[in-house]
């Protein structure tokens, strides 16, 4: 599996230790419904370096989502990890018990939900709810807490005197920045962030990128970002991973695979994003819908839309292969098979 | 000159908010727009969430009334409108795509009740053999094929690229000639998004139908649109062919826009990254520019006077004072790359 | 420019996580029924009612009005439940008395619920100076006490037979329902497809009764239960305090009369406690099939007993060995 550390992530703390901060392994989470057995994510590996700014990329039904939530440990009946590991810092979370989670959590782990207002606690200050998270893991000091509040927030750009507001009072990027702020409570190793922009206006999403990019190179913690909008992360991201269907379809550097895209879900996707610059082109997009997922095709899970497809993608599930730094899940890059 | 099929004239929405309790205090969601849309135009108004773009789409489907101001369809105003058959007669000519293809549809029904009952309020001339036949046919046209098969499912069903396009259907078989589309494509997938673009030119193109598409996506307005309306705190900030208001945007606000906007294939622009404002609700507000406290241009006129929005170019408008002091407005959107097709006119056919 | 024919058939939705087949609505509902515990006791006790208020002849061979000689006397082989004061048999009272009990329950279900209906959802809709007119009529009967309120209305109308006694509960239960439907409506008042259906050109009348009202079903199932729930209770009590008619053979009179004979008092248990007894089990009939539709609908209600959740426990480290094994790295 391909995962270089990024040139540039040396930032002023420095890796913390060598080594992936986290190995996923073959990670898949399943649904359990009276219907049947429903794979959301599917035999997912990667690893994360220290430091390294990660975006999972899809679009409806991929599994990004569940995924991240299968990271947390954070899934709820009927969802469950089915199988595969997740080791953060050597510890595998799934084998964990609540209780060893919970000293894992916040400290060295945190998340931001896609949306603050379904996130925050709306009848209390936000004051009141790092006072929460704050005291829930040992922090007892008053002033230690009012100070690391006053601190966070002056991190995301937040005047101190809204630790006094509700969060209706904030505006939806004050919001969403203050969520940040609370996971950052603790300077954790990584922070999950879940969409944390869809629902910000054009250029509050680019200014909170920003931020959020600024504070990672100071801090130097890990990001995995999940986003339905690659374009987002394009100068953000370290690497970035595609999911299609519960699989990962490609992986690899940002650079390379905006500059190159191998996959032709990759390609397309790329390609369905109408540009303010240069001549207007008429683009076809992707045409048809991702499969059911209750009853997944045996073959390649692209083939039905894929404009390259052959005759042996519908019958056979293809592996990933290695293709320079980048890893995807392709025929097309099969040498065996003579691919182009 | 002919009259346009839209001409929007001065038209004010104003809201009370605040409960009897309170003081009650005015919203001030749109105010003092002027627009036109002509014949076979698909004309985008384009705007963040607060700029009252979802508004004029309202009131152009008269859900909401003017508080001020006149729109004229066909050059008759709306306000004429009182008798039962003038207002169905408007709702079919003048239909609504709403943004949402998971509400938009009653679960309990088939995606074929819309459209039947679309047919019957509004071309009672059918019998019930052409009723469906019809259903069918603006299935096939927007799409969904088989239409007959289609046509028998039910919402959940289907996905949220074809739930937008029974919406279109709907529309359609209404014999409209202007569709108000409320951010048809911003609840899909990028992915599918073109195809529901594509849709929107081909019905321009085949059926001759005018669209006036609500959106924030500017990248999207750019590529089905003829014109371009950008909206600011509820008013007209800018507005002119797409072209011509991407090349060259005259208004700080539509270069703050422009730069924000991600693209993929181009270098990062680092003008947004600053921009630390959001777009205001306008709630009494003062007079003068609405735009001033994000604005890096703005002069002591922008604090006292509401610029006018004025003709700075050929079919081209701004409202800034800056713009028509036609003081050096430093093009802080993207290198203009070289078009591949000359501006549009309003008024000719692709 | 039509989407492709996918080679699977029409294009999926996007949706990767989809429903059950469609069924045969009765099917569904026969299934959820047997599986679900709390309905499962609902339907069988309705039905035993049920049972019960058509055909009490086969179950009772006495004629619950036949006065005798034999009063007051206590459990026998002839008398099962014993006699009242009037040397009527009980236990053919308790069996007629289903009858009115049950037609009680549901007319008063039904009527509340479509009152309730009217106005809640009429009012969510029409919004404006009709919404505050119909707000403050139900919230005015909403404020009212209750049962004070029954006790004036039925004293002013002295020995009160079934019917009036159904106006006078569904005249004071409509309220409360009319509240819930119209929240209810109103929540749905924005939803795209009342809007669409507006700008299509639709009719009030027309969209409240085609397009609001099947997409609240759950609720007014659920109110009709409640409401029939409130009519068993509300109904007895007040035939117990004998603002009934008295010759009525209902659960609630027969109680009336053993509280007037002290019949607990006396040691005639049964006469005192069996009829209370039927109040609260048709009663609890009602509450159950309803706690039963709420979970049906809605799966995250369904109860996790300690059995289940180690059954699932077990299912899912099964299949996590089997997928491992399959996996032959």
């Amino acid at each position: 599996m391909a995962h270089a550390l990024a040139d540039d992530q040396h930032g002023i703390a420095g890796p913390l230790r060598q080594g992936p901060v986290l190995e996923v392994r073959d990670l898949s989470v399943e649904y359990v419904l009276e219907s049947g057995i429903v794979r959301a994510v599917d035999d997912v590996s990667f690893d994360l370096a220290p430091g390294e700014f990660l975006a999972i990329v899809g679009e409806s039904g991929c599994g990004k989502s569940t995924l991240l939530f299968g990271i947390a440990q954070l899934l709820s009946p009927p969802a469950e990890i089915s199988g595969g590991s997740v080791a953060f810092n050597g510890r595998d979370l799934v084998q964990l018990t609540d209780r060893d989670l919970a000293a894992v959590r916040w400290k060295d782990m945190s998340v931001v939900m896609q949306s603050a207002m379904n996130a925050l606690n709306p009848v209390t200050s936000v004051g009141a709810q790092f006072r929460d998270a704050m005291r829930a893991h040992g922090v007892t000091s008053g002033d230690e807490i009012h100070r690391r509040s006053v601190e966070v927030l002056k991190m995301v750009g937040i005047d101190p005197i809204h630790l006094k507001s509700y969060p209706h009072q904030l505006s939806g990027g004050m919001r969403q920045r203050s969520m940040i702020a609370m996971a950052m409570l603790f300077t954790p190793e990584l922070i999950i962030m879940d969409e944390p922009t869809s629902a910000l206006d054009v250029v509050a999403q680019r200014s909170l990128m920003a931020q959020i990019k600024d504070l990672q190179q100071e801090f130097g913690f890990a990001v995995i970002f999940v986003t339905h909008d690659m374009s987002l992360v394009r100068h953000f991201s370290d690497r970035l991973m595609v999911m299609y269907a519960g699989q990962v379809s490609e992986v690899g550097r940002t650079q390379q695979l905006f500059d190159h895209p191998r996959h032709p879900y990759t390609a397309g996707l790329m390609d369905a994003f109408p540009s303010i610059r240069g001549p207007r082109v008429p683009l076809t997009g992707i045409p048809g819908s991702p499969p059911d997922l209750a009853r997944p095709p045996a073959g390649c899970r692209f083939a039905p839309r894929c404009p390259r497809c052959m005759p042996r993608c519908e019958a056979d599930p293809p592996p990933e292969y290695q293709v320079g730094d980048v890893a995807v899940r392709c025929f097309l890059y099969d040498e065996a098979g003579g691919a182009r | 000159m002919t009259e346009p099929l839209l001409r929007v004239d001065r038209m004010s929405e104003h809201f009370k908010i605040g409960n009897a309790i309170s003081r009650r205090s005015t919203l001030h969601a749109v105010d003092d727009m002027s627009f036109t849309v002509g014949e076979r135009e698909i004309v985008a108004v384009a705007g963040e969430s607060g700029s009252g773009k979802s508004t004029v789409a309202r009131v152009l489907a008269k859900i909401y009334k003017p508080t001020s101001g006149e729109v004229y369809f066909e050059g008759r105003p709306l306000s004429a409108i009182r008798s039962r058959r003038e207002r169905l007669r408007y709702s079919g000519l003048v239909p609504m795509v709403f943004q949402d293809p998971f509400s938009s549809f009653n679960p309990a029904f088939r995606v074929s009740h819309g459209v039947l009952r679309a047919l019957k309020l509004h071309r009672p001339e059918l019998t019930k053999d052409q009723l469906f036949t019809e259903a069918v046919r603006v299935f096939d046209a927007v799409g969904l094929n088989p239409g007959a098969e289609v046509l028998q499912r039910f919402p959940h069903e289907l996905s949220g690229g074809q739930r937008q396009r029974v919406g279109f259907a709907q529309a359609l078989a209404m014999r409209p000639r202007l569709i108000l589309a409320d951010e048809p494509v911003s609840m899909l997938d990028v992915s599918i998004r073109i195809g529901l673009l594509n849709l929107m030119a081909q019905l321009r193109d085949e059926q001759g139908v005018s669209i006036l598409y609500i959106t924030h996506d500017i990248a999207s307005a750019r590529y089905v649109a003829d014109r371009l309306i950008v909206m600011y705190a509820g008013q007209i900030a800018e507005q002119g062919p797409v072209e011509d208001v991407l090349a060259s945007p005259l208004h700080p606000y539509t270069q703050l826009l422009l730069s924000a906007v991600p693209d993929p294939r181009a270098e990062l622009n680092v003008a947004a990254h600053t921009d630390r404002g959001e777009p205001p609700r306008v709630i009494d507000p003062t007079p003068g520019c609405r735009f001033r406290f994000r604005c890096p241009l703005a002069i002591d006129v922008c604090h006292t006077q509401t610029p006018q929005l004025l003709p700075l170019a050929p079919g081209h408008d701004a409202a800034c004072h800056v713009a028509q002091a036609g003081a050096t407005v430093p093009a802080r959107g993207p290198t203009p790359g070289t078009p591949g097709q000359p501006a549009r006119e309003t008024t000719t056919p692709e | 420019m039509a989407i492709p024919v996918t080679t699977t058939g029409l294009p999926q939705p996007a949706e990767g996580i989809t429903g059950p087949h469609r069924r045969s609505a009765l099917r569904r509902v026969s299934k959820a029924v047997r599986t679900n515990r709390k309905a499962t006791i609902g339907v069988v006790l309705m039905a035993i009612f049920i049972f019960v208020a058509l055909f009490p002849g086969l179950l009772a061979h006495q004629d619950p009005n036949a006065v005798s000689l034999h009063v007051l006397v206590p459990p026998s082989a002839a008398h099962l439940l014993g006699t009242d004061n009037l040397g009527r048999d009980v236990y053919a009272q308790v069996i007629y008395g289903t009858r009115n009990v049950l037609i009680l329950a549901l007319a008063v279900g039904l009527l509340t619920t479509a009152v309730a209906m009217l106005i809640g959802v009429a009012a969510a809709y029409l919004g404006g100076v009709w919404d505050s007119v119909l707000n403050f009529v139900t919230d005015v009967l909403l404020v009212i006490p209750i049962f004070p309120l029954l006790i004036i209305i039925a004293a002013y109308l002295p020995n009160a037979g079934n019917s009036v006694l159904i106006l006078v509960l569904t005249f004071t239960g409509w309220s409360y329902t009319a509240r819930q439907l119209r929240s209810q409506a109103q929540s749905l008042r924005n939803r795209d497809f009342l809007l669409a259906a507006r700008v299509r050109g639709e009719r009030s009348l027309y969209i409240i009764v085609v397009e609001i009202l099947p997409t609240m079903t759950s609720l007014l199932l659920a109110s009709f239960l409640n409401n029939a729930l409130y009519a068993v209770l509300a109904g007895s009590g007040l035939q117990f305090i004998g603002l009934g008619n008295s010759n009525n053979v209902s659960w609630g009179t027969t109680l009336y009369w053993a509280q007037q004979n002290n019949a607990l008092g006396s040691g005639l248990y049964a006469w005192a406690i069996v009829p209370g007894a039927c109040i609260a089990l048709m009663g609890a009939a009602f509450a159950f099939i309803n706690y039963a539709f709420d979970e049906i609908g809605n799966p995250a209600l369904r109860p996790l007993t300690a059995a289940k959740a180690r059954k699932a426990a077990e299912a899912s480290t099964k299949r996590r060995l089997a997928s491992h094994g399959a996996r032959a790295r």
